[in-house]
């Protein structure tokens, strides 16, 4: 089948953060390049999901002249706190005795998906094409084995693969340079890592999930620029995670949690843990008379240098986290992300102009800020292998008085997919009901998210094996995707005595820890027909 | 014959509607915004008849902010040749956008006038009859299939009890149900050449229509939270609790 072809001498797969500042930056360097972005989400932002406590290093290089330029960039941030969780009670962390990474004061509380809108907008009036509401599905190869370009997802196939009359075929888009920007874990760019094994000699990739809600509070309880973190409860001492709780502008708070996705215990539900946390009393005084109007949770990078594959290929490149640059004892991805475009952006520059290998992207990158504030951060994520407690003792020693310079660097020992303990071996967790107050279920939680896909396409949640969950998984594991799936896309029914393993596709959002977590790595997410998945506002 | 077919820039339909805290309106910042499903059918049915040779021309035709144009450019994408944005900020009315409407049949002369059967965000289901009867053509209502004849149109109606047939002559204002086809997705070449085809941009201050609103709007707020269920024990008290509870027997 031949299809349609469009030719670009950059095509971007991606607009997030690091995609959208590649475009702009590549602009600026050649006004006269041809640039394309696509973007699967039916419009720029709305697959977005971020606390976000916004550094501006990276913009402040991208456009000087920002804070004229009418940016949703607002609210700068005027406290902070840190907490330690015990069941019922907390302690307050003086931040000066916080590692400088995590202090904030000169950062904005923002939301991500309005700076992507407002990046978008700067790339337009520049002049590249951004197409959202098209999936790039195939990645594309030259006869060398070079990266050719992608191909777009069919649209209008039903569930078995035929054409529909709205059938439109994907087209295939050719560029001299391929940059893939899909954020954490890509389809695309992890078929890239594994076939040109841009991970070798790497750490395992490590990964989290991130909830978010936002709820509109009480204005005698609103604090504008406050931004507050916790460890602690309601995880115990060998789960990483934490939550963040961001007063951001218009009576609005940001309140999320992040778990680490190398937790053991298959019972552990993320979902139930973020729905618990809300119930502490530090938490609850925020949320009580407030009201919850957005939610939402997406798969984030936790493995740092250690586990970055190297980010280039022929014909292509990997930015932001689709290879993996967020700084996570900073807590924030999106300076790196943007900065990491914009050094693949003069990488193809010169590229194009001077004939030069793309392999400069990785000396470029070493050079830069980002990467000496990811050496730095490096071995703070693995000391909490050893457990909370002796993780902050460790981090107190690297950060504080090592300032991220100890002469060794922490392994990451194992894939997020093998560290689930059998699940005869592990406690059942018993998660309180939902009071649909403060705390909710997953059905009322999607509803929030504006997801839809259109009916009748194929399951973009595709299991190699479609017996193992019941021949195996739900024997060994419980089936833990009914608890880490935070929609519940996931569902195990009893049909006449014989289980079954439902797959609810169309209410994916697009967060990506099954084909993380999935035990076998037996679930692969794939590309559903573009516009699809959430919509989120200004998460 | 020519074409104009009318389309809203909405809410989309996936996006759950919140009211605004001072209960003058919806919250719309930040909110994903698209066609009105409806409008798409009837673009749809409007490029389809053009395929068939007996439409030559289609020309999309939106009233709204700055914004509304992202509307006619995906009608463009999917087949219509002209775009008109009309520019109005602020709430308008059924009755304005059929006056809007009816100065644009008079520059346009459009032979047929295509819209949805209603918006999804105010449900009024007028415009489209209100412009029948400013023009004084003929109109036929929630079509589900639509024949163009030679001078006249066979439409079939989505009506409570069935399907009902009818004839109109030519003019006619036709509104479409959801029923009537599927619209097509727009290509990415077609929207990179909708980016060139023309759209025309007017203000509605020029037209002499006053676009203010005629209904007073006193508040808006959500509907009251459903109650949960109760399980009953029997039949009698079910009966029982109708009777007497629910007051519905």
């Amino acid at each position: 089948m031949s299809r349609e072809v469009m030719e670009y001498d950059v095509v971007i797969v991606g607009g997030g953060p690091s995609g959208l500042s590649t475009a702009i930056k590549l602009k600026q360097l050649n006004p006269d390049i041809n640039v394309c972005l696509l973007e699967k989400a039916s419009e720029i932002g709305a697959h977005i999901l971020s606390g976000n406590v916004f550094e501006t290093r990276a913009l402040d290089e991208l456009f000087p002249n920002w804070k004229e330029l009418n940016t949703p960039i607002k609210t700068k941030v005027t406290k902070e706190k840190f907490l330690f969780l015990g069941k019922k009670n907390s302690i307050s962390w003086p931040t000066w005795l916080l590692p400088k990474v995590q202090h904030n004061h000169n950062n904005y509380i923002i939301s991500l998906a309005n700076l992507c809108r407002w990046l978008a907008e700067q790339a337009e009036n520049l002049g590249i094409e951004i197409f959202p509401g098209f999936s790039a599905s195939e990645i594309l190869y030259n006869k060398d084995n070079s990266v050719k370009g992608i191909a777009t997802q069919d649209m209008g196939l039903d569930k078995d693969g035929n054409k529909k009359d709205s059938h439109e075929p994907g087209i295939e888009l050719h560029a001299k340079v391929t940059v893939f920007a899909e954020g954490c874990r890509g389809h695309l760019g992890k078929q890239l890592i594994k076939k040109f094994e841009l991970d070798k000699g790497k750490s395992p990739q490590q990964y989290g999930i991130g909830f978010k809600e936002i709820w509109e509070i009480d204005s005698n309880k609103h604090e504008e620029g406050l931004v507050m973190h916790t460890a602690g409860w309601p995880l115990d001492n060998n789960t990483y995670g934490g939550s963040f709780i961001y007063h951001a502008d218009n009576k609005q708070i940001y309140l999320g949690y992040v778990i680490g996705l190398d937790y053991k215990n298959p019972y552990l539900s993320p979902f139930d843990e973020f729905q618990r946390f809300k119930t502490h009393p530090s938490i609850k005084k925020y949320l009580e008379g407030g009201k919850r109007i957005a939610y939402g949770a997406r798969a984030l990078i936790e493995g740092g240098i250690q586990s970055l594959p190297k980010m280039y290929m022929p014909g292509a490149l990997l930015v932001g986290c689709d290879a993996g640059t967020l700084n996570m004892p900073k807590i924030k991805g999106s300076h790196t992300a943007m900065k990491s475009g914009m050094i693949a952006a003069e990488t193809i520059d010169e590229y194009l102009k001077e004939n030069k290998n793309l392999s400069i992207y990785e000396e470029k990158f070493k050079k830069s800020w980002v990467y000496k504030e990811l050496y730095e951060a490096r071995n703070v994520k693995p000391s909490f292998s050893w457990g909370l407690i002796l993780g902050i003792i460790f981090t107190g020693i690297d950060q504080i008085l090592f300032r991220g310079k100890l002469p060794f660097t922490l392994k990451h020992k194992h894939a997020d997919h093998e560290t689930l303990r059998p699940a005869n071996e592990m406690k059942k967790i018993e998660y309180p009901k939902p009071d649909n107050i403060i705390t909710f279920d997953k059905t009322s939680s999607v509803y929030l998210t504006g997801t839809n896909h259109t009916e009748n396409q194929p399951v973009h949640l595709q299991l190699k094996n479609p017996n193992l969950p019941i021949e195996y998984t739900i024997d060994k594991y419980d089936e833990p995707a009914q608890r880490y799936c935070p929609v519940g896309v996931y569902e195990v029914q009893i049909e006449n005595n014989i289980n079954k393993f439902v797959i609810n596709s169309q209410n994916c959002i697009h967060c990506k820890t099954c084909d993380i977590k999935e035990p076998s790595q037996n679930i692969t997410w794939v590309t559903p027909e573009g516009g699809g998945g959430p919509k989120y506002g200004n998460m | 014959m020519k074409i104009l077919v009318a389309v809203k820039r909405v809410i989309d339909y996936n996006v759950q509607v919140r009211v605004k805290e001072d209960g003058t309106g919806v919250v719309t910042d930040n909110v994903k915004m698209s066609t009105n499903p409806p409008d798409d059918n009837a673009i749809e049915e409007a490029v389809k008849i053009k395929e068939s040779g007996k439409a030559k021309e289609v020309v999309a035709v939106t009233i709204g902010e700055d914004k509304a144009q992202e509307t006619v450019r995906k009608a463009l994408a999917v087949g219509a040749d002209k775009g008109i944005h009309v520019k109005v900020d602020g709430i308008i009315e059924p009755l304005a956008v059929s006056k809007i409407l009816q100065k644009i049949v008079e520059k346009e002369k459009p032979d047929l006038v295509f819209m949805g059967k209603q918006a999804i965000d105010d449900d009024c289901n007028q415009t489209g009859q209100m412009l029948a009867a400013l023009l004084n053509w003929p109109q036929a209502t929630f079509a589900s299939k639509i024949d163009v004849k030679e001078k006249s149109l066979e439409v079939t109606r989505e009506v409570d009890e069935g399907l009902e047939t009818i004839e109109t002559n030519i003019p006619s204002i036709v509104t479409c149900d959801l029923r009537l086809n599927e619209p097509r997705y727009a290509s990415l070449p077609n929207i990179m050449k909708a980016k060139k085809k023309p759209l025309e941009q007017i203000n509605a201050s020029d037209l002499g229509i006053d676009t203010k609103p005629r209904i007073e709007q006193i508040k808006v707020e959500e509907p009251p939270k459903r109650k949960a269920g109760i399980k009953v024990a029997s039949v009698e008290e079910l009966v029982q609790k109708l009777k007497n509870e629910a007051k519905v027997i």
